[in-house]
């Protein structure tokens, strides 16, 4: 059984009369890329807040390392890294200036050329002089990056890391965060909107809205109760439609284009499905099949 | 090891920060206005203070003396000084909530009370630095302008005549007992700027509570008398104890006493705001 690095009971926050987490439990194994998930207001960055000890909850416990965070925040913190919603620097200082305030409060000390490294490494390279002020939304996510990475911690935690970044940025994020894992064994929690970097990235995930843990569990599996969606492209829509509702009666069809549906089925019945419309005559040009998350946390969030 | 990390941390962010400069700036500034002034007509100023006397004492030597200078400047800026602190200080919570860096700062591992007091000494610094910069300005300038002598100083109760060797270590001691003044309420705009995440509030609000509290002790009413020994602004002019003769030194301890008091209250207050502080910025 994978050692669990972070254990989260009951946990409850109330701002006022709102209750922004109730009753949320999830736990996070070591080397887990572990998502985040949840539509905005749902509770995701109080929950984070509450782990690393910016908020404290109402009730309910969190153990980090197997210590709790209210009694052992500052050994825990050691071995936390962390963005949370967007990397804030002093504008006024350069990024390597930064860098070097944020090393002097780590656990460990990190010398100049970690600290050059590291920039180097983000892709900052021969920036370290610029202001924080001057750089792009972009830029200041790598330096967010850098500054969670500089300690070396176990446990990662990132909030919505590859907002503002290019195409080739978000790859190198995702390249990143799969080298962390894979080749260092780091735990990372990565909160996104963007569901197709979960379903890529992630091996667990929890599902959080209006402040309730609606799921929880291997990406995988969760994925696997749900029905693929398989995309049809045909000569004879309208025969492969008939066919189709007397095969698997209730089965919503969506046409897509003239010659194009879409249809939710197991994936152990495609090929009978295909043997059947060839059968009847219908042409097969092409069959897609593709199970999704944005169904699949849709129809979590609105449940 | 980590909280002196911190305090150097945060002298570095009040360094870099250009901010911190216009205190300084405006201190230059306004001795410079002030000795310009006092070169080009500070014997006619001088001359209408001593005139009324002259039927009873006669004033040879160098009256106008860079001792008489500092200790005008003094007079005149000291009320000055604390906004150009707040300007500076009571920012330096606020302004890391505003900016978003107290997000950051609360994830790495050092408690939130170190931080606290990390920046309360940082300000402290910072004032003292404003304080190290009035002095030389004043009185290190002021010497070098127009030469030494007996300082003559006129209080409530006459004229004072403070001989020149006399001079140096009650300068000494009333920027000391201004310091902790001044850094009574570097306290109080950090105080304030742990309430809120708003980077302007505090410094308008420290400036607002000086302005009041400097009415309430101006204010000639019986219903101010029993609050009024206990104002930090009554205690802002206490520096000038020092050039009474006898030295008061009861009065001075009580006004040390009491700003020391005011101190220990705000950073504790400071404090248990902080640690209590949920970071939602």
């Amino acid at each position: 059984m994978p050692e669990r690095i972070i254990e989260i009971q009951s946990l409850t926050k109330k701002f006022g009369h709102f209750e922004a987490v109730k009753n949320v439990s999830f736990h996070v194994n070591q080397g887990d890329v572990f998502g985040f998930l949840g539509p905005n207001g749902a509770g995701k960055s109080t929950t984070i807040r509450c782990m690393l000890s910016l908020i404290k909850p109402d009730s309910g416990s969190i153990k980090i390392f197997g210590k709790s965070i209210f009694t052992h925040r500052n050994e825990i913190l050691s071995k936390t890294g962390s963005i949370i919603e967007k990397p804030d620097f002093y504008k006024y200082l350069s990024a390597y200036k930064n860098l070097e305030i944020f090393s002097r409060l780590s656990s460990q000390s990190v010398s100049k050329e970690e600290i050059y490294k590291m920039l180097d490494f983000v892709g900052l390279g021969g920036r370290e002089r610029d202001k924080f002020s001057s750089f792009s939304h972009g830029m200041k996510q790598r330096l967010g990056i850098a500054q969670t990475l500089l300690h070396n911690p176990d446990l990662i935690v990132l909030d919505e890391p590859t907002t503002g970044l290019d195409p080739q940025g978000i790859i190198d994020i995702r390249n990143l965060i799969l080298r962390l894992k894979n080749e260092q064994g780091k735990t990372v929690i990565l909160s996104s909107h963007n569901l197709a970097e979960i379903e890529i990235i992630c091996n667990r995930m929890v599902i959080i809205n209006k402040g309730v843990s609606v799921v929880e569990g291997q990406v995988s599996e969760l994925m696997n109760q749900e029905d693929l969606v398989v995309r049809l492209e045909l000569s004879n829509k309208t025969a492969a439609k008939a066919l189709i509702t007397d095969q698997y009666p209730g089965i919503k069809i969506t046409d897509i284009n003239e010659s194009c549906i879409e249809i939710p089925l197991e994936k152990s019945k495609i090929s009978a499905l295909n043997k059947a419309l060839v059968h009847a005559g219908v042409g097969v040009f092409s069959i897609e099949s593709k199970r999704k998350l944005e169904d699949y946390f849709i129809k979590m969030v609105s449940a | 090891m980590i909280f002196i990390k911190s305090i150097y941390n945060e002298v570095i962010k009040i360094a870099l920060k250009p901010r911190s400069y216009l205190g300084l700036a405006a201190i230059t500034v306004l001795v410079g206005v002030i000795l310009f002034a006092l070169k080009s007509d500070g014997m006619s100023i001088i001359s209408f203070v001593t005139s009324s006397f002259e039927q009873t004492l006669s004033f040879e030597g160098n009256v106008l003396n860079g001792n008489l200078v500092a200790f005008i400047i003094l007079q005149m800026l000291i009320v000055q000084i604390p906004l150009l602190v707040a300007l500076v200080t009571g920012d330096l919570v606020s302004g890391e909530a505003a900016m978003g860096t107290i997000r950051m700062l609360l994830t790495q591992p050092i408690s939130r009370t170190q931080l606290l007091l990390s920046k309360f000494i940082a300000g402290g610094i910072y004032t003292l630095m404003v304080i190290v910069w009035l002095g030389f300005m004043s009185v290190i300038m002021g010497k070098l302008l127009f030469g030494a002598g007996d300082l003559m100083v006129l209080n409530s109760d006459g004229l004072v005549i403070i001989q020149e060797a006399d001079v140096n270590w009650r300068y000494l001691g009333g920027f000391l007992v201004a310091f902790l003044a001044l850094f009574t309420v570097s306290s109080l705009s950090i105080c304030l700027s742990c309430f809120t995440d708003n980077s302007i509030g505090p410094i308008v609000t420290t400036m607002a509570i000086i302005l009041l509290f400097t009415i309430i002790g101006t204010l000639d009413v019986h219903v101010f008398d029993s609050i009024r020994p206990f104002l930090l602004t009554t205690h802002m002019a206490s520096w000038r104890s020092f050039f009474e003769d006898p030295l008061p030194i009861q009065e001075i301890k009580n006004s040390i006493l009491i700003l020391c008091i005011h101190n220990v209250v705000l950073i504790g207050i400071s404090v248990y705001v902080f640690n209590k502080k949920d970071i939602t910025a």
